[in-house]
Order: C-alpha cells, then structure tokens, then sequence
C-alpha cells in the first residue's frame, strides 16, 4: 500500500527500515518506527478522520501535538485492551495498532448524523438545550434519552484492565518540565553544578521543536545539538531523564505529578513493565520550560480536512517525511510561519500563495520567499474555505483587521491545504495549576506566567521568548539560578552557549479572527473550539445574551470544555469576546486552568492501590484456621472477622442457632483478637482514665477490670470497652475494632494538648496480642484443663484478671463477659495465637467446644442488653439516653469529657430517644434492623416517627424474637405496644420492655 | 422576559439568532435596595427570585464578587436527592426537589433536571442497617425510596463489581429512582434570568467589603462600588461565609474546606444513574455530554484555594476503580475543587442572627446544590417574614447552644 | 499537596503523614459548669476559620504521633512555620496582613 504524502526525506525521526502495518476505521495502513497514528494517517493521505460532535461535519487532523481536537481515536484491539480517546498526534505507531474514529454513523465518510448537522444546525447555537425541550415536564427524561445517544467520544473497555501501574516518588534540586532547547539548557546548566535533576518530556524523544527543525545550532542541525545534550545529561549520575512522561499536574509546595506511559508505544498488553507510571516529584525548584503553542486564525469553514497549523504542517514535513497535501495556502499574521511555506516549497509541493494579514514585512524569512517567487497577499485573509472532506480552494480578500471587515472582493484560489498561524500562546497551563493568575503581555499577545508563591521558574517559549537564540541562553541562565536557588552553584552559567543566527523578524500582527464579507452571524462558521463546534457567532450570540465574563461564556458555549482543555481555541475565543464586549484581552481575563495537562490514565492515579490493595484487609493470627472450619467473613474497619461458621448444609440462621445454643448450654469460643488494645502507663493515668471516660478510675485496684464509656466532648458516646489496671500506673485499654486508631488519636490530642502536665503514655498493642474468648457453662472446665493457675470462683472472681501459662504460653486471662455467661478472655502474645488457639480447641472437645463469629456474638449479647457502639449508637446518644446512668461518675472532681454537654437544653428533654428492647407480637418475626417505630398505628404519611430498630434477631436460647431500640422516653414507657410500619406495606406491633432479655440479675456470668 | 421554546429556536434561526434578547442586564447600583444578598450563587439568585416571586419585595440586589454561578454552583457534581435520614434534613431537602421537579417550567429555562434515580451502596453489615433505617424514615416521610438486593444492584448498574471477590464487596444499597441530576450552571442562569424579569438587580464584579451597622441593626454594605444601603443583608456566601461573618465580628460553627470533583473524558453512554458509596468513598454519574463526573471526599484542612491535593484524588480514583474496574484505561480529564463550608454536624444553617437585619445561609456542606430551590424558598420567607420558615427553623444557629444538632454525617455522599 | 515540616521529627515530610486537627490554641474552659450555654457552644463549634494566616493543629499521625501547631495561609497554602504545643506563632496575622 503507497504512502502517498511520504517524501524521499531525510528524517531520523522515522525508522524507514522498519515497516509497521496498521489499520484505521478497518482499512490497513503501513507507516514506519518513529511515525505517530497522525504523520502515518496523513502519509498515506487520509483525510476524514472523525466527525464533529455537534453538527456532524467532517474532521481532519488540524495539530501535530496535545492541541489536536479532532483525531481522537478508540485505540486497541479488545474489549480489555481498548483506549478511550487517544489523540492521533501523540499515539505511537506500533505494528498491529488498531485504531477507529469515535464518532460517524455508519462511517465518518458517510455520516447521516452529518445530513442532521446540516439541516438542524442553524437550530442549534449556543445554550439551545437551555431554551427548549422543556415540555410537557414529563418528556425531558425521553429527550434526554435521545440527547444522551449522541453523547460521548470513544467507548470504556467493557471488560478489566489487564495491566498494571506504579508510582514512584523523587526529590530533586531542580525539576524541568519540557525538554525543549529551553529545558534542556536548563537541564544543562543545573546539573553542571552537580544539583539532582530531572528532567521530562511529553514526547518520545527529547528536543521539542528542535526536532522539527531546520536552523542550526553551532553550524549542526539541531536534532545533532539534541543527541549531544542529552548524552551528555545521561552520562550525568545527578540527571534523571524521563521522555514519554507528561507532567500532567503542579502541585502545592512543589509537587509534580508525571505519567509515564513505559509501553503504550511498544504495542497492547504487554508483559515486560507496568503500563503507565505515576511519578510524584518534590522538587527544592521547578522550571518550567513548556514552550508554546501556535495559534490558528479563526476564519469560514476552518475545520474542512486540509486545514492546519502551520507548524504542524512543518512538523510533518521535517520530522516524518511526510507532505499533508499538494498545494498550500499560508495564511499568518507574522514572520515566523513563513518557515512553513519554505519547507513545503522545498519538498517540490507546490505553495498557491501566502496570506499575510499584515500590510507589509520585510524580514529575513518573508524576502526569502519573495525569492522563491511565492506569491505573497499582504493585507489579506482567507475569509472562507471551500470544500467539504477536503479543502478544494480558498477564498481570499483584502481585509481591515481594525474594524473587522473585508474591504474588497476576493479572489479564489484552488489548493487542498491551508496552514494557519496567528503567532504562539505559552503553554502556562501548569503555572495556573497551583493557583497563580497568568498576565497578559502584550509584545507577544499572549499570556505568561503571573506572580506565585511556589519556588518557580519559567523560560524560553513560556516566557514569551521565541527567538531560539535568546531561548538557548535564557535556558541555561535559568537552569543556574534555579539550582543557586536550591543551594547549588553560584547562579551563573560556566559553559558555552552554542551559536545560532536567528532570522531578523518584523512585528507580528494581533490578529485571531479574520473577517468575512457577511457578518459573522451570517458567514459560513468560524470555528473557534473544533471539539465541541464552538464558532466565532456562537461567541457572540453568547456575548449578546449577556454572557460577558469569560467563564460564562466557555461555561455557555462550552469553549475550552474540550479534551483539549481549550489548549487551540482559548485564547481566540477571549480575543473574539474581547472585541465583541469592545475590551481588551486582559480586560476580559482567562479561565483558569486545572490539572490535567492531558488527560492522565485512571490506572495510573490509582498505581498499585487496586484489587486487594485498595485497602489492605487485616487479618488476625487465626485466620487461617478461620478458613480451614468455612468461616463466612463479615468486614470491620479494615478486619475480616468470622462471621459464622456454617456446617455442611446448614443455612445461616441454622448456625447461628447451633452456636448461640452450644455457647449457652456448653462452651462456645471467639476470636476477639480485632478488638483494639491501648497500653496506658505513666503516674497520671489514672487521673487520664477519670477525664476521658464517664465513669470513676480512682478505686480500681491492681488485677481488677471496669467496663468504661466515652465521650465526645458534645456529651455523645463515641466507644466503650474494659480496661484492666495491670499495676499502680498502668493499664490496658480495649477499645471496639472499629475505632481503635480514633480511639488511640483522641487520647494523645486530649493528653498533648490539653493536659501535657499529666504523665501519661499510650502505645497501640492491638497486633501484639491474640485474644479469644471462651464462654459458657463449661469454660472454666477447659480452662482448667490447660492453664497453671487456680481459675476457681473463688480464687478468679469476675471482672478480675490474672496472669497465668495457657497451653504452656504465657497469657493474660480476663474473666470479663459479653454474652452473660461464665467467660475468659485468654490473650496470648500474637506469634502464639494459633498454637494456643488449637490448644483451647483441643481441651474443650470434651465439651464440643464451637467457634462463633460475630453474629452470634451479636446476637448473644443483645440478649443481655449490652449495647455496641455504632450499631445501637450514632453519634446522637448520650449513656443516659442508654439507661446507663450507672456508667456516669458522679462525685469525679473533674468535669471529664462530655459531662458539660448533658445539661444543654436538648438534652434535658424527657423525650429523648432511649435505649429499650422491643418483644414482637408474633414471636417468630423478627424485626429488620432499621425499621422505623410509630406510636400511632393509624397515621397519614408523613407519619410521626419516634424511633427505630437498633439490633433484632430470634433468641434460639430464649425461643423468641426480640429486638433493641431507641424509642422517644422509651424507659418510662415499658410495657406499651409500639408499631413498625414495614417496607412492604404491613405495620407489625411490639411492645416496650426492658433491653435486658437473658438472665436479667446476671447470675451465669457470676458463677 | 424573552419566552424561550422549540418554536423560538425555529424563529430566531431564520434572523441568525442576531436578535436574542439579554438574559440579564448589567445595572448600576442603586443607592439604596430593601434587601442586598451577598453571593450570586445558585442560592442567592434562588433567594432574590422567591422573594421576588412570592413575597412582592423586588427592590432587591445580589451582590456578586465574581461571575453569577461562579463558586460552588459552577464546580459541584449535580447530584439532586432528598433521602437524608433525619426528619428535619429530609424534609428540607424534599421540598427542594419538588421545586426542582417543576422549575425549568416556571423559570422557562431548560435545567436539564434528569431524574435518573441515585444508588447509594451498602458494603458492610452497618452500611445496610443505616440504609434500611434511612429508607424506612424516608418512606414514612413520604419521601420515595427502596433497598436494593445486590442482585437488584447489579441488574441496575451491570458494570459494577458486585461480585464476592471486591475488597469490600457490595451488600445491597438505597434507591431514590425521583433523584438524579441537574446541569448546574443552568440552574444559576435559570433564577438570575427569572430574578432579573422581576426587577431585581444583578450586580457582578462587585465585592462586599464591609457591613455598615447602626444601633444593632444593619444599615449597608460597604462594597468597592461605593456604599449600598439596605434594609435587609443576607448572606449567601458559600465558602467564604466566615469572611462576611467577620466583618460584623462573629464567628459561625463553620470551617471551610476544599472538596474536589473531577471528570473523564467523554464516552459513549455506559452509566445512566448515580452510583454513590459511602464507605469505598466515591461516587460517580454520567452527564449528558459522555463525561464521567466524579466527587471526592473533602480535604481535610481549611482551605480557601479551589484546590485540594493530589493524594485526595488518587484515593478517588482507586475507589472508582474498585467500583468499576472496567475504567481503569479512561483517562482523567480535569480535576477542580470548591469551598464548601461544613458545620459540626453535617447540617446547613438557615437563620437570624443578633443583628437585627442580618441573615445567613451557609453551612451546607456537599449538601447545597441539590436544596438551591428549596435552600432559596425557605431563606426568602425568612428574610421577609423576620421569621424562619417552618422548614428551616430546626436550622437555627441557636442549635448549636441548646444541643438540637441534626446529626446527618451518614448522609453525605462521601463521609466527612 | 503540602509538604510539612514536623517540628518533633525536625523533617520535611508528605502531607499523606499527617491528618489536619482544626483551629489552634483554643483552651477547654477550666470550669466548664461555670459558663453559659452559648460559651460552651462558641468552645465547641464555633471557630475563626479565616481567609489568610490559620493558626491550625496537625497530626503527624504516620510519623511521631505529636500533635504540633502551624500557621498557614489558607488562600495560597503556604505553611509560614510549624511549632510544638505549648509555643506560640511567631507570624501572625497583624504582622503579615489578611491576604
């Protein structure tokens, strides 16, 4: 297959040895190693490569970088490989790419939605959804539906991402962005004063528009001077180089975010490297050396295929090999485009003519093509392109550009391209990440960097310094002051500059949108934003409707909206308001640019935080054993507790059953090792202990054990747990598996800043413990059986705590109970929790000892009446709303934490939600947990609610149901029926009682 | 005010559209107005048109430092729903959504109000408990909702993981179907256009920098366009409502925080409802335009930049992709962020304050773009009536003394 | 993302160390039975929250655990400085000027 566009050039850009096969919108093409999906289209002289998104027209590649609107791709070739979205001009050639247009139906040659475009798009200017579809009210859901088919560029994969991505993280003296003649004098410069550097660059290689250029630098080719530069900054152990790596954010304090796509270029899926890499740059100093992009005119009918920047059209030229077209029309506003017609002329193409807005030029460039006998316009513009899939002639008349208009008639000119320039805009996208406003300057028109607190730098294109010359040597002055600034080097650059002769260029003219004989509401449509068909009158009609500040009128017309993020058009459309409101550019102001400079990989934001390591799951020392019995799982905080542990075909309640009755009637053990742990030493802990939970700590002796509840400073329960006193000054502190590490952080915020006279100290001992439970009538018997010490009534009373040898492993056993049974917590250093755990399992086989999981501890100590924070509670329940009065000191000197709260207003009402226990009338129905509690049965919606459902289960041990709630004065309400009205329409009744279900005086806990 | 309509379209397509009235003017400021709102958000114009539209005051300015629509209306993820748990909050909230369900009818501005139903996922035990609660208050509230089975889920939203293998996999969730999505910079556009046709005046690029008081009471505002006297200052100011506070010498039980958002590039439609969950903390809608619109948790620092850091969106970003880990090769388009200002207990304020003439609504949170209507209805018949609106009288900023706190933390799209 | 210097640690280190802990220097009332409701709330909830120079309290909670004081500027993010408990700024407000 012939590439038509491709030239016998001299480019090393491109790797003619190695062919690459490809296909677009199912046709094969061929380019060469080096080519991108756009040079490779064009080569082989494909025009149409996409459609616009609102009229439908006919699209073809305008840029040669991130600017391009247009060519955006559905890359790859499965469901699991496919990427939305790539533009053409920055997606690599591989063999076997296989790329299609996102949008055309059947095909963006023959597209219907086009015939639409035509038809309907004079009814669709700016804001149109706004003022229509709007009745009857019923239908905007179907119009939506209708609108929404249309919406969208490429499609998601539809099946998971085979790939993987990383992140890594620098320091770094200086950090450069771009890698152009600026950055990499910079880079130079910096290192050279032995600072760390990195330096990266968007493209695959370093060198920016040096390698597309034909000036020299001392008396080589610039791609030349490049090589040199960068092998001389790879020789350097300081000098990071990243090509292929998009800074795609600036951070806060300095922190750069860059993607680097590590195998995008070498093809689909493949195995050697990570796709994408994340890397988070801290950087003492950054440079920005992001240089500038050119800027199209806005004129009629802009978007047919043909029309181009002209430096992309160089571009193509230089660096591939490859002409876009046969005959070219220039049209610019300034010397330095004249570069374009200078090289199509030299490729044998011929150039119709040149379009100058300007009156006259005498530079250096501009005589040269006068010698090269092109015809040159002065004065005028292409006011209008003829054609439809391809350029096929222009329009060309004399213009006055300071009063808008055309002043005499035009000539038409045939040709198949037009190359635009409207001079260059700095790429200050990244300078405005952080919060700094741009300015306008006006020598160049265009906005540079404005003032910012960040330790920054810019030079070269980004400051508005064009000449290459001038960019060189202010890239290597930046690069020593940058590094001076990061305490390297005494801020003056040692080495040579190179030599360059930069052509001598007259003043360029502010020229962004060129008249047209017919207004610009009647002329053929002046495309100012190509990606989402925002136009020269769209903008006006925005201005006129009184749409002036610029972020309404990209808000309204959707300017800059684009995947391009305004990168081509933004500075047209302000330039086209500004005129329109009769103010200047800085007048009407720029919209603020964010992060990302393009669009970055979702993969690649979440690095290896995906699968399990979104959120790394803990697990206990008996997991494993968990497994090995078929434990379901449920997930606490970060824990993955046994749920239960179903037998062989039994359903979950069976379970549930057969645990709740074997740990009643015999022995049953949990694995309570989540549960959080805080050791507290030092001589004020006691006095810590008195602050921060309701109840007295005054009196608790060495060996004893005391249930606790705290506060929020707002008087509302945030977590409970028993704490033992280990020794006159130390404790150990439980806290719920939840809320450990709160728990931990709230203590240390009161302690260091509140109370930093008290010596107290916390350390979190969570992992280093192994706790399970063994509850039930038999407990003490397999205790016995394994432990060293007398566990008798007599000599190990409830709520005490001793050290003993369990199964030969030095233990902390705590007789304290959650179910209201006889029960030992054994806590044995975690490496031994397994062995001590089958150990206990073994001693209580007699007894058919069972594992339980949560539920039936739930379920177990709901019987009792023990509330669980953050299940019965949240975070709108005092303990007195709790009926735990018994809970709060009463003769504590010190106001602890939350006690002030309670006298508020709000919580002195009597009708107050109260914790109760609810017996259904049906005893077999069990109430679902958060179901809402009526007094009045019969209520018209909205009805009055007094409470809900807190915790509800059926009682195996019991043989009914029941349930804990919070009912408005619940306490002084026992015995009075309440209703539930269900989600399924029935309202079930049950009556107040006390939450205290199972052996109500606490006899079995006691024995 | 210009009728808008498909006809209208047709109309105006034949004369090129070169004769589209303004949407609203730009006038001088009068000496003196009988109520000036401070802050041209979405709840200020709501504000200046209820008062306008049902309470006869139209010698009304809003004052507006930047743009109209400019802050937390131009930068929030359009999500419109009413299922808050506690009575107060949603029944607030459900009176915003029953305006908002007729109001591009009775502003004749097409919001783009799209009620696609929002999904909001359960993934542990606790998570269905409050789910089940929240649902049966909001039924019993008369208030649309239902629980979904994660069965139930998954045939809704096909491409989320559902399955058992998900670090914390999804257990069922709560369906609000009359919730959705509005276009957000409509909604300010909508109720200035309206607000303007009744003769309020819309006064942008004018900052309030001062508030001139006499014997307790408000007599102006100070602002860099000269002194305006007012009647009546409310205070509208999102973000920056400490700001304003300051300047009468009171503090309010508000701290400002960034809250991001951000969105993909566009795709073909491949999600038409709201999916939000709370404990893998992200949520995610799709706009007409093909974006995948996405809201973070707040940054936890006071912050008044528009901007929070990076590490907040890569956390979100991982939890998208747990959820649906078929966009892990979509690529991110733009992230932003807004002011929100948070109140202790996740709850706006609606209120008078000690100065007689002075009001403020802030405090909303990630809450205030869905309750514009609703927020700007009850505000007005505060400020005209020198009483709260039976609606926002639990809204007081007295609760914070007596301890009436709504606590709605659970109800927020992404806990904070 | 900010980048913050620990006053116990002496060190630079990332923000994703640290967990943000609100408005500095407010004092719990020593007595608080002895004051009124609206002073217990004004303790609680109410705070500064200005635009401009923050007195705030962070957490290195993936580092030493202390809790130490910075005074930042919540319109730029700049951290002018970070101090221990117990210290006082050495910028504030009246000397920088609200920004």
């Amino acid at each position: 297959m012939s590439q038509v566009n491709r030239i016998a050039g001299s480019s090393k850009r491109i790797n003619r040895n190695r062919t690459l096969t490809f296909s677009f919108n199912g046709k094969e093409y061929q380019g060469f190693e080096g080519d991108t999906v756009a040079s490779a289209l064009l080569a082989n002289g494909v025009d149409v490569v996409g459609r616009s998104f609102k009229y439908s027209r006919p699209r073809g590649i305008i840029t040669s970088d991130s600017q391009e609107p247009n060519a955006i791709f559905q890359v790859g070739s499965t469901q699991a490989t496919t990427i939305p979205n790539p533009r053409a001009t920055q997606t690599d050639l591989y063999q076997g790419l296989t790329a299609s247009s996102t949008n055309g139906w059947p095909n963006v040659d023959f597209d219907l939605m086009g015939t639409v475009g035509k038809l309907g798009g004079s009814m669709m200017p700016p804001g149109f959804y706004y003022k229509t579809f709007m009745f009857p009210q019923s239908l905007w859901m179907s119009y939506e539906h209708l609108i929404r088919k249309g919406a969208g560029l490429g499609a998601s994969p539809q099946q998971n991402d085979p790939d993987s991505y990383d992140k890594m993280h620098h320091h770094c003296d200086v950090m450069i962005v771009g890698g152009g003649p600026a950055g990499l004098a910079a880079a130079l410069s910096a290192a050279q004063t032995g600072a760390r550097v990195i330096i990266s660059d968007e493209q695959n290689e370093f060198g920016g528009s040096l390698l597309c250029s034909t000036q020299s630098i001392d008396g080589q080719l610039p791609s030349q001077w490049v090589e040199k530069t960068v092998a001389q900054l790879s020789d350097m152990d300081n000098v990071m180089l990243l090509p292929r790596s998009t800074v795609f954010g600036y951070y806060d304090h300095n922190l750069v975010g860059i993607n680097e796509r590590r195998t995008d270029h070498l093809g689909e899926h493949q195995l050697q490297s990570t796709r994408q890499r994340v890397h988070k740059v801290r950087a003492k100093q950054v440079i920005l050396a992001t240089g500038a992009h050119e800027r199209p005119l806005v004129y009629g009918n802009n978007d047919v295929p043909g029309c181009m920047l002209a430096n992309a059209v160089s571009t193509y030229i230089n660096r591939y090999d490859v002409v876009p077209g046969k005959q070219l029309v220039l049209m610019t506003t300034n010397d330095n485009a004249y570069k374009t017609a200078i090289d199509w002329h030299q490729t044998g193409r011929k150039v119709v003519a040149i379009v100058d807005t300007r009156a006259a030029s005498n530079g250096d460039l501009v005589n040269k093509v006068k010698k090269l006998g092109i015809d040159i316009f002065f004065g005028h513009g292409v006011i209008e392109v003829k054609g439809s899939k391809r350029v096929k002639g222009v329009d060309v008349a004399p213009i006055n550009a300071t009063n808008h208009s055309v002043t005499g008639p035009a000539k038409h000119l045939a040709c198949d391209t037009v190359a635009s320039s409207g001079g260059w805009s700095p790429v200050i996208h990244l300078s405005s990440h952080t919060g700094s406003r741009p300015v306008w300057n006006e020598e160049i028109a265009g906005f540079v960097p404005g003032a910012t607190v960040q330790q920054q730098h810019s030079c070269g294109g980004l400051e508005g310094i064009y000449a290459l010359s001038n960019v060189l040597s202010n890239g290597f002055a930046t690069g020593a002051i940058a590094a001076q600034a990061a305490g390297k080097g005494d801020g003056s650059y040692v080495g040579k500059a190179p030599k360059t002769s930069d052509p001598q260029e007259d003043a360029s003219m502010a020229l962004f949108h060129i008249p047209h004989s017919k207004k610009t509401s009647r002329a053929p449509k002046q495309f100012v934003d190509y990606q989402n068909d925002v136009t020269a009158a769209g903008i006006e009609l925005a201005n006129r409707e009184g749409f002036e500040s610029i972020e309404h009128v990209k808000r309204y017309t959707a300017l800059g909206f684009g995947t391009d993020q305004g990168k081509l058009g933004n500075i047209n459309g302000m330039a086209i308001t500004a005129k329109s409101l009769g103010k200047t550019i800085p007048e009407t102001g720029t919209t603020i640019f964010r992060p990302m400079y393009t669009p970055t990989t979702f993969g690649a934001l979440a690095g290896a935080d995906v699968k399990h390591l979104f959120d790394p799951a803990r697990f206990s020392a008996m997991h494993k054993w968990h497994l090995e019995h078929g434990a379901e799982f449920e997930d606490v905080g970060q824990w993955k507790r046994p749920w239960y542990f179903p037998q062989p075909g039994e359903t979950m309640q069976q379970s549930l059953e057969r645990e709740c009755l074997a740990t009643r009637n015999s022995v049953g053990i949990l694995d309570a090792s989540t549960l959080g742990k805080i050791d507290i030493q030092g001589k004020d802990a006691r006095e810590f202990l008195n602050r921060v939970y309701t109840n007295p700590w005054s009196k608790l002796g060495v060996g004893k054990c005391r249930y606790g509840v705290m506060c929020k400073e707002d008087g509302m329960v945030f977590d409970d747990g028993v704490t033992a006193c280990l020794d006159e000054n130390r404790f150990i502190m439980t806290t719920t598996t939840g809320g450990a590490a709160g728990v931990l952080q709230w203590l240390e915020l009161w302690h260091q800043t509140e109370w930093p006279e008290l010596e107290v100290y916390f350390s979190t001992v969570t992992d280093h413990w192994s706790t399970m439970t063994i509850s039930g009538p038999n407990s003490r018997k397999v205790l016995e059986k394994i432990c060293d010490v007398d566990v008798s009534s007599d000599n190990f009373k409830y709520m005490d705590w001793i050290e003993a040898t369990v199964a030969g492993v030095k233990a902390r056993v705590f007789r304290i109970s959650f179910t209201g049974e006889l029960s030992f917590e054994i806590n044995v250093q975690a490496n031994y929790g397994m062995q001590t755990w089958k150990a206990v399992m073994a001693a209580g086989e007699e007894f058919n000892i069972t594992p339980y999981g949560t539920e039936t501890m739930h379920i177990l100590r709901a019987e009792k009446g023990f509330i669980i924070v953050g299940q019965d509670t949240d975070g709108s329940v005092t303990p007195q709303d709790l009926d735990m009065d018994w809970v709060v000191g009463k003769k504590k000197e010190f106001s602890f934490i939350g006690k002030r709260s309670w006298t508020r207003f709000d919580n002195k009402r009597d009708d107050r939600k109260q914790m109760v226990g609810l017996k259904p009338k049906d005893p077999t129905f069990v109430l679902p947990e958060g179901a809402q509690i009526v007094f009045e049965k019969n209520q018209s919606i909205p009805m009055k609610m007094v409470g809900h459902v807190t915790s509800s289960y059926y009682s195996a041990c019991m043989g009914y149901s029941f349930a804990l709630a919070v009912v408005k004065g619940g306490i002084s309400r026992k015995g009075e029926s309440v209703f539930l009205p269900l989600s399924d329409g029935t309202t079930v009744e049950a009556e107040i009682c006390s939450p205290v279900f199972y052996d109500p005086k606490g006899d079995r806990q006691h024995v | 005010m210009q009728q808008y309509s498909g006809f209208g379209l047709l109309k105006h397509s034949l004369s090129y559209h070169e004769n589209w009235q303004r949407v609203w003017s730009n006038p001088t400021p009068k000496k003196h107005y009988d109520v000036v709102i401070i802050g041209g958000g979405g709840h200020g114009l709501a504000t200046a048109y209820y008062l306008a539209k049902e309470h006869g005051i139209t010698n009304i300015a809003v004052i507006e430092k930047g743009y109209l629509g400019g802050g937390n209306t131009a930068r929030n993820t359009t999500i419109v729903r009413s299922n808050y748990l506690w009575d107060e909050a949603s029944h607030l909230y459900e009176h915003s959504l029953k305006l908002w369900e007729g109001l591009a009818q009775e502003l004749n501005y097409n919001l783009m109000f799209s009620q696609r139903g929002v999904l909001n996922l359960g993934h542990t035990l606790q998570d269905m408990r409050d789910i089940e609660r929240r649902v049966n208050a909001n039924r019993l509230n008369g208030i649309d909702g239902e629980v979904l089975t994660t069965a139930q889920v998954q045939e809704m939203v096909p491409i989320l993981d559902c399955s058992t293998n998900a670090r914390y996999p999804v257990m069922g969730a709560s369906w609000q179907a009359r919730a959705g999505t509005a276009r957000h910079d409509a909604v300010a556009w909508g109720f200035a256009r309206a607000a303007d046709a009744l003769g309020v005046d819309l006064l942008q690029q004018t900052e309030v920098t001062g508030i001139r008081r006499k014997d307790g009471a408000v007599e102006g505002v100070e602002t860099n366009r000269g002194f305006i006297s007012a009647g009546k200052v409310a205070c509208v100011a999102a973000g920056n409502s400490s700001v304003i506070a300051k300047m009468v010498g009171m503090e309010l039980p508000l701290e400002s925080h960034p809250l991001q958002a951000m969105v993909s590039e566009p795709l073909k439609p491949i999600l038409d409802t709201v999916v939000m969950s709370n404990h893998v903390h992200g949520y995610v809608s799709q706009s007409d335009k093909g974006d995948l619109v996405i809201g973070a948790g707040i940054d936890g620092y006071t912050g008044y930049g528009q901007r929070g850091s990076f590490n907040v969106v890569e956390h979100t970003i991982a939890a998208i992709i747990e959820m649906f880990p078929i966009f892990s090769r979509v690529r991110l388009n733009r992230a932003w962020g807004g002011i929100v200002d948070t109140c202790p207990d996740a709850c706006p304020i609606i209120s008078k304050t000690h100065i007689k003439g002075l009001y403020f609504n802030c405090g909303w949170g990630t809450g205030g773009f869905k309750a514009t209507p609703g927020a700007g209805h009850v505000f007005a018949h505060t400020i005209a009536k020198d009483e709260p609106h039976p609606l926002a009288k639990p809204f007081s900023i007295d609760r914070f003394s007596s301890g009436e706190l709504i606590d709605e933390h659970g109800a927020a799209g992404v806990a904070h | 993302m900010l980048l913050i210097h620990c006053p116990y640690c002496e060190e630079m280190r990332e923000e994703e160390e640290f967990s943000p802990a609100g408005q500095a220097h407010i004092e719990r009332p020593l007595q608080p039975e002895d004051i009124s409701d609206e002073q217990w709330a004004h303790y609680l909830f109410f705070r500064k929250n200005p635009r401009g120079l923050h007195h705030e309290m962070w957490l290195h909670a993936a580092g030493c655990r202390k809790y130490f004081n910075a005074t930042r500027n919540t319109a730029t993010y700049e951290i002018m400085e970070t101090y221990k408990m117990g210290q006082a700024p050495r910028v504030t407000a009246n000397e920088e000027g609200q920004s």
